[in-house]
């Protein structure tokens, strides 16, 4: 079996891997970081996001091979304003989902303030405003089935420095 | 009458005590148990929907690497109680349904385990199957009672005489679809059979509940066998009951002692093996006179169950008690099929059976040219209209009122089809929620005294409900003393007897039986305890129930934009308000309102299990196809409550929460989708197409 280093959270940790293996279930299983979840296994519903060298990926539809040397951050590994204000807002019940919902918005938040625009920019030429509908779009690959999405938009405004 | 908790800690707004873990995704759940070197389970499952297995031939997925051994009705032990059908893993080579357990695949690598399993040839004798639902079917039987025990059909007065004399009727038929639960976290069991004693980790609504079962099935002492579940990843009535999987991981570990087992089901396993909510074929019949006052309300019902095992959703019961008719009729009919067994799904009964008859209401009101929310209220039954009991508590009209007022319900024109902003046709419906204030009749509690601090004992579950904080709430003011001196301890048959999280019973029993312990505690101990001090309590008998009906009550308002040439359908606003007792912790109780009322939506709008005649297969059987809501179709969802306690319920003036948001919310969507376009759609989901040929 191929070895890696995956430098998860800022530990390197060198792994021989199945060349099948999916990076979810190389942190879950090899590496005992379970903070990533694991809803489908089919890259549809976002439990298992984390940052890839700052970049929201799905974990179940990587390759852990592909990841020898990448920078990889759960939500263990996450230090931000929005896991408080997800706790304020109650955004989560379960909390199966919620640790994917952390990673996907601290991604979220960067490409938006990378000028990345969604499907709800109303103008691609113009900077977009983070505005709730924007929020709520680019959030929509992570599903909730406890249904917390009327508290995850105002979390996110929340750590997105808006009103909460 | 209960003697009630003076609320100081009840009714705080108060983040939940587990949420540090679970935003860093540190909250362990039953696959992620710390367990040394396990091995990983994969089933195999039957693909033909109604046979015979007549050989399992693993020998290739045995050679390969990491496979550890492959269980198969051929080579497993034999079961202690087989009673339960479903449960019966790997008993019989008979094919009940598509998706069965046919065998497990134990190996040392989950990519071994679900290699072998693929490679597992499995040959089965094909019989005919059968799996379609419809009303004319000849075979529809009438089960003894619907779940869990009430009559099958009821009549009182005459209905026929009410509907020929009526000024208004409606008789029409209205469907909703087979949904799955779909809880985020997959069901998972780790397992691990050491020295004559079982521990199961799993995902689980109950513990207790799947100790008993599962010692039951396999012969066991209950004292030998051991569930721990801190952390539910949700369940919605699929983890209520212990499903076939669970005695799969079980076996596994038997079969292999000291070493613990790991499975989880994947997602498309979830579509065959875990319960579902059954489809309704609901025909309703409404009789009022010119006033707008109910003569007659009827609603016959039939659904589907599987032919292993029984379950009789409860589809007609919301009906006998909703609204003040003189003459009411129900029934439920069942056609035993070759399906999957079907379960609890949130609110079960009362979340589809809210659907026909609150859609029938609008109809009928539309008819007699009455407001909708007027029409409710000349309908308010003084009493149970089926005991004659008193309600412990009713403000239906309340809510109505108050969420009538907050959606600016006043100024509705109520033609159909004559709203349009932009491509958008806009409409607004209501509808009214309705669920029992349960209690279950067997609970203990502990509370004890160390260092200064008391920890609440009970095998309960938080399966995203708010337990952990609630439970501490409600022991804080049983105590009399600060919130932050006490622990709870749950999730752990270590800990006394807990009833299963359901019914929307959970905290009403669990907190009952800790407000008896508390109240012990003090009795014994006076206000100056110990460290070492202990004392018991146990949920008292549910007396109220004989002399009271007790329910909480909500209504439901949706606004719906229908697009003018696409049919696209949007819920930008929804707005609910509920009389359910007194809240214990508006942050996690308001989250288990819009929490429902999301799954209404998604209900209304998406949730559909396809399940193909000729297959006896889910089709849609992922996240894919299987449609749930989502983040831009539920972010904007207001939950309120009026003010209300009930002294009848229990000690904390309480009702549960966990499923009213869900019952009429798909009415709500449906009716306003009719008011914005003018086409009634009576099967859900309501999608595009049912709308698009009625849109010029
Ligand atoms: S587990 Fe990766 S998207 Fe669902
Ligand atoms: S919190 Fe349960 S799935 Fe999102």
């Amino acid at each position: 079996m191929p070895e890696i280093t995956v430098r998860a959270n800022g530990h390197a940790r060198r792994v021989a891997v199945d060349t099948r293996s999916t990076l979810l279930d190389v942190l879950r299983e090899q590496l005992g970081d379970t903070s990533p979840k694991k809803g489908c296994d089919h890259g549809q519903c976002g439990a298992c996001t984390v940052l890839l060298s700052g970049r929201r990926v799905l974990s179940c539809l990587t390759l852990a091979v592909s990841c020898d040397d990448a920078e990889v951050t759960t939500a263990a590994g996450v230090s931000h304003a929005v896991q408080q204000a997800f706790v304020d807002h109650d955004a989560f019940q379960c909390g199966y989902c919620t640790p994917g919902q952390i990673c996907s918005a601290v991604g979220m938040l960067d490409e938006f303030a990378d000028g990345w625009p969604s499907h709800v920019t109303p103008d691609l030429t113009a900077a977009p405003e983070l505005t709730d509908d924007e929020m709520a779009e680019r959030m929509s690959g992570n599903l909730c089935r406890c249904g917390a999405y009327a508290n995850i938009v105002p979390a996110l405004r929340q750590a997105a420095g808006g009103p909460g | 009458m209960t003697e009630l908790l003076r609320p100081q800690a009840i009714g705080q707004d108060l983040a939940r005590r587990d949420g540090p873990d679970k935003v860093t995704g540190t909250a362990t759940y039953a696959n992620e148990t710390p367990v040394e070197n396990p091995a990983y389970c994969h089933l195999i499952q039957a693909d033909i929907a109604r046979g015979r297995v007549s050989a399992v031939d693993t020998a290739e997925a045995e050679d390969v690497p990491g496979v550890i051994a492959v269980l198969t009705p051929g080579t497993s032990e034999r079961l202690s109680s087989t009673e339960d059908k479903e449960l019966a893993v790997l008993q019989t080579t008979d094919v009940a349904f598509r998706g069965q357990i046919v065998g497990i695949v134990i190996a040392e690598t989950p990519e071994a385990a679900r290699q072998a399993a693929r490679l597992a040839a499995v040959t089965c004798s094909e019989q005919t199957h059968d799996v379609s639902l419809s009303a004319d079917r000849v075979d529809l039987y009438k089960p003894d009672k619907v779940n869990p025990s009430f009559a099958t059909d009821t009549s009182v007065g005459d209905v026929s005489a009410a509907m020929d004399s009526a000024a208004a009727t409606v008789t029409e038929t209205y469907t909703t679809a087979m949904n799955h639960n779909n809880p985020m976290e997959p069901h998972a069991t780790t397992a691990l059979w050491n020295d004559g004693q079982l521990t199961l980790w799993d995902s689980t609504q109950g513990v207790h509940s799947v100790r008993s079962t599962v010692a039951k099935v396999f012969g066991l002492d209950k004292g030998q066998v051991r569930v721990v579940c801190p952390y539910v990843g949700g369940g919605f009535g699929s983890k209520g009951t212990v499903h076939a999987h669970v005695v799969a991981a079980a076996m596994a570990a038997r079969a292999l002692p000291g070493r613990a087992m790991k499975l989880a089901l994947t997602r498309q396993q979830m579509f065959s093996l875990v319960g579902y909510r059954t489809p309704t074929i609901q025909r309703v019949r409404l009789a009022a006179d010119r006033d707008g006052r109910l003569s007659a309300i009827a609603l016959d019902v039939v659904e589907q169950t599987s032919r292993i095992k029984e379950f009789a959703e409860q589809t007609a019961v919301a009906a006998r008690m909703m609204y003040a008719a003189p003459n009411r009729a129900t029934s439920h009919r069942l056609a035993a099929l070759d399906v999957p067994v079907p379960s609890w799904m949130r609110a079960p009964g009362e979340c589809p059976g809210m659907f026909g008859p609150e859609v029938a209401m609008d109809e009928l009101a539309e008819r007699l040219g009455i407001d909708p929310i007027e029409f409710r209220v000349r309908n308010e039954p003084a009493r149970d209209p089926e005991s004659g009991n008193p309600f412990s508590s009713r403000h239906l009209v309340a809510c109505l009122r108050d969420g009538a007022e907050r959606f600016g319900w006043a100024d509705r024109d109520p033609r159909p089809g004559v709203r349009r902003d932009g491509d958008w046709l806009v409409g607004s419906g209501v509808a009214s929620s309705v669920y029992p204030a349960s209690r279950q009749a067997q609970s203990d509690a502990t509370i004890r005294f160390a260092d200064g601090r008391y920890a609440a004992e009970i095998g309960a579950a938080d399966l995203g409900t708010g337990a952990w904080t609630t439970l501490a709430q409600i022991a804080a003011d049983a105590l009399d003393v600060p919130l932050d001196l006490v622990d709870v301890r749950i999730g752990d048959t270590d800990y006394p007897f807990a009833s299963v999280a359901g019914g929307s019973s959970g905290t009403s029993t669990w907190g009952s039986a800790i407000v008896a312990a508390a109240r012990a505690f003090r009795e014994k101990y006076g206000l100056d305890p110990a460290d070492g001090d202990e004392a018991q309590g146990q949920v008292p008998e549910y007396q109220a129930q004989e002399r009271y009906a007790l329910y909480a009550f909500g209504a439901q308002f949706a606004e719906v934009r229908v697009h003018a040439d696409t049919g696209e359908i949007r819920v930008p606003r929804l707005v609910g308000v509920f009389a359910a007792g007194r809240i214990i912790n508006p942050r996690t109780a308001r989250s288990q309102f819009i929490g429902g009322m999301t799954m209404g939506m998604s209900m209304a709008l998406h949730e559909n299990s396809v399940l193909d005649p000729a297959t006896g297969h889910v089709v849609n059987h992922d996240f894919a196809e299987y449609h749930i809501a989502t983040c831009a179709d539920a972010a904007n969802i207001e939950a309120y409550w009026v003010d209300e306690s009930d002294p009848h319920v229990n000690p904390m003036g309480s009702k549960g929460v966990g499923e009213i948001g869900i019952v009429g919310t798909a009415a709500a969507i449906a009716n306003a989708a009719y008011h914005a376009t003018g086409v009634r759609v009576r099967d859900l989901p309501v999608t595009l197409d049912k709308l698009l040929p009625g849109l010029d």
